[in-house]
């Protein structure tokens, strides 16, 4: 095993993890809901650039356009499946939630195909270049330096920004917030926006890995996402970031030291570590505020 | 500026009347006590001047602006505070950060927010702490954060529900000279609910004194301690006669 091999593995595969975490859990973090239809703004990014594939734009112009509408995705599920029935229950969110997620997934399968559908990508993520003397995918240093650059303006974003403070300020408090006269929806909102970014970045680099997408392709970014911030701590955005991390470090640890035929079952043995971490710490690695009711 | 004013106010609550027919006017630059025994609806008044509880019957206004069925959002906004018997921060955000959440809640700038929160906070003598988390502060320090972020929203009227509640005598001291500070710099108007009467007679001049949801006596504050009624519903009737 190459150590630096190792280490750009779990950097890349952490780095996406970690944009996905966030993505969840910048949601949840204010309305204490998880977004199951946060899987659904990756395929919708996916099947925009799909769309646009023949349309002769520059590959970043289509790159742009699935980001772009993954953002407009995330404020529609606000629009369409939380605000209606945000002040109703918890339950009527979850099932909204989880019904724009089947009718976006069954508008793709209806309207475009249920088959993989190529999404273009620029010739630069299927070249390998030699990096401290180990040959390595483009694509990982690309996930690499976007999710740096990605980290570093959020944690900016949320730190210096009127916005970032009035949003960890709703996520602790958030009736308290709306006292101090921030307003809510707005929050709310720009949440979500900032969710379908987040989706659209992991969507370019997510498909950059398979080179297609499916009705069903949100599913397991969905589903890793989940499992980091819950490993991470469900209420904190660093927490999600160490989640993708640590997450994406036991998978490529298992990837290298399992042996061949046990290598399918590889799902099973993280699932067993993460167990095993929820049983040391059951409220996630890096803890929340302690504050933690829903509004 | 115009005063505050609740005209007849009414709450009830399942039937039940928590106020009856209560009417206030707080002016500017004025500290007013609103005092009362436990339950006798003063924490329900301050709720509903800054629209926490739905009113039944009355009305509560600032000059000509009616407050009444506002969302507590828009009464911020109108230039009416309030802090809470049981504080209440952003506990994982830095004391800087929360006492600016009400100037950014206002709109000012992330930087004219922040400068405002460090000179109040410096003001109530936890400048050396700008940068820990509300969750780390002690009970007394954490009651002036809650005020200094009231006062970073620059409110007209500033309603204060026991802002010395299991303060040590030091920081009861401290509390006084700030509040005592409050109107003449800023022209505000304060309401203090409290049980603390050495506070109460030092900072207010006019009282006001609830019992059962009703307004029982209200006036100069030497009038309102030597009032029969006011006593009685302290110490329970029948206690003159023992």
């Amino acid at each position: 095993m190459n150590p630096v091999q190792f280490v750009l593995d779990v950097l890349s595969l952490g780095g996406a993890y970690a944009l996905m975490a966030l993505g969840l859990v910048i949601v949840y973090g204010i309305l204490r809901l998880v977004n199951f239809a946060y899987g659904e703004l990756i395929m919708v990014s996916g099947y925009t650039m799909f769309l646009v594939s023949g349309s002769g734009l520059p590959w970043l112009a289509m790159a742009g356009c699935g980001v772009i509408m993954a953002i407009a995705a995330g404020i529609a599920t606000d629009y369409l499946a939380f605000r209606p029935v945000r002040a109703k229950s918890v339950t009527a969110v979850l099932i909204t939630s989880f019904a724009f997620s089947t009718l976006l997934q069954n508008a793709a399968l209806l309207f475009i195909s249920p088959r993989p559908r190529a999404v273009p990508l620029p010739e630069l993520f299927s070249r390998t270049v030699e990096f401290a003397g180990v040959i390595t995918p483009v694509r990982n240093l690309i996930t690499i330096a976007v999710a740096v650059i990605m980290l570093g303006v959020f944690s900016w974003l949320m730190r210096s920004t009127a916005l970032g403070i009035a949003m960890r300020a709703a996520a602790t408090n958030f009736r308290m917030a709306r006292m101090m006269g921030i307003p809510a929806n707005l929050i709310i909102s720009a949440a979500f926006a900032i969710s379908g970014l987040l989706a659209g970045a992991v969507a370019i680099l997510w498909i950059g890995r398979i080179g297609t997408v499916v009705p069903g392709i949100g599913l397991q970014p969905l589903l890793i996402a989940f499992i980091a911030t819950v490993i991470g701590g469900m209420r904190s955005l660093p927490g999600a970031v160490v989640g993708g991390f640590l997450l994406a470090l036991i998978d490529t640890a298992l990837n290298y030291t399992l042996p061949q035929d046990l290598l399918k079952f590889r799902d099973a043995f993280t699932f067993s570590l993460v167990i095993l971490i929820l049983l040391w710490r059951p409220e996630g690695i890096v803890r929340g505020p302690a504050s933690g009711q829903r509004t | 500026m115009a005063p505050l004013e609740a005209a007849s106010v009414t709450v009830e609550f399942a039937g039940l009347r928590a106020l009856d027919d209560v009417s206030l006017t707080l002016g500017p630059g004025e500290i007013l006590g609103l005092i009362g025994p436990n339950g006798s609806g003063k924490t329900t008044l301050v709720n509903a001047m800054t629209g926490q509880v739905p009113v039944a019957g009355g009305t509560i206004s600032l000059g000509d602006a009616v407050l009444t069925g506002r969302t507590p959002r828009e009464i911020a906004h109108a230039g009416v505070s309030r802090t809470f018997q049981i504080g209440r921060h952003f506990d994982n955000l830095t004391i800087l950060e929360n006492v600016a959440t009400a100037a950014l809640g206002k709109g000012a700038p992330v930087r004219v927010a922040l400068e405002r929160a460090t000179a109040l906070i410096e003001e109530f003598g936890l400048g050396r702490r700008l940068d820990d988390l509300a969750e780390v502060l002690s009970y007394g320090e954490k009651r002036r954060v809650e005020i200094a972020r009231a006062l970073a929203g620059e409110p007209h009227y500033l309603l204060l529900d026991e802002p010395a509640a299991g303060m040590n005598e030091e920081e009861t001291e401290s509390l006084i000279e700030i509040l005592a500070m409050l109107p003449k710099d800023r022209g505000l108007g304060l309401l203090i609910i409290d049980h603390d009467m050495g506070l109460i007679m030092r900072l207010c001049e006019r009282l006001h004194v609830l019992a059962s949801g009703r307004t029982i006596a209200e006036g100069d504050r030497r009038t309102v301690r030597d009032d029969p009624a006011v006593i009685e519903a302290y110490l329970g009737s029948g206690s003159g006669d023992a």
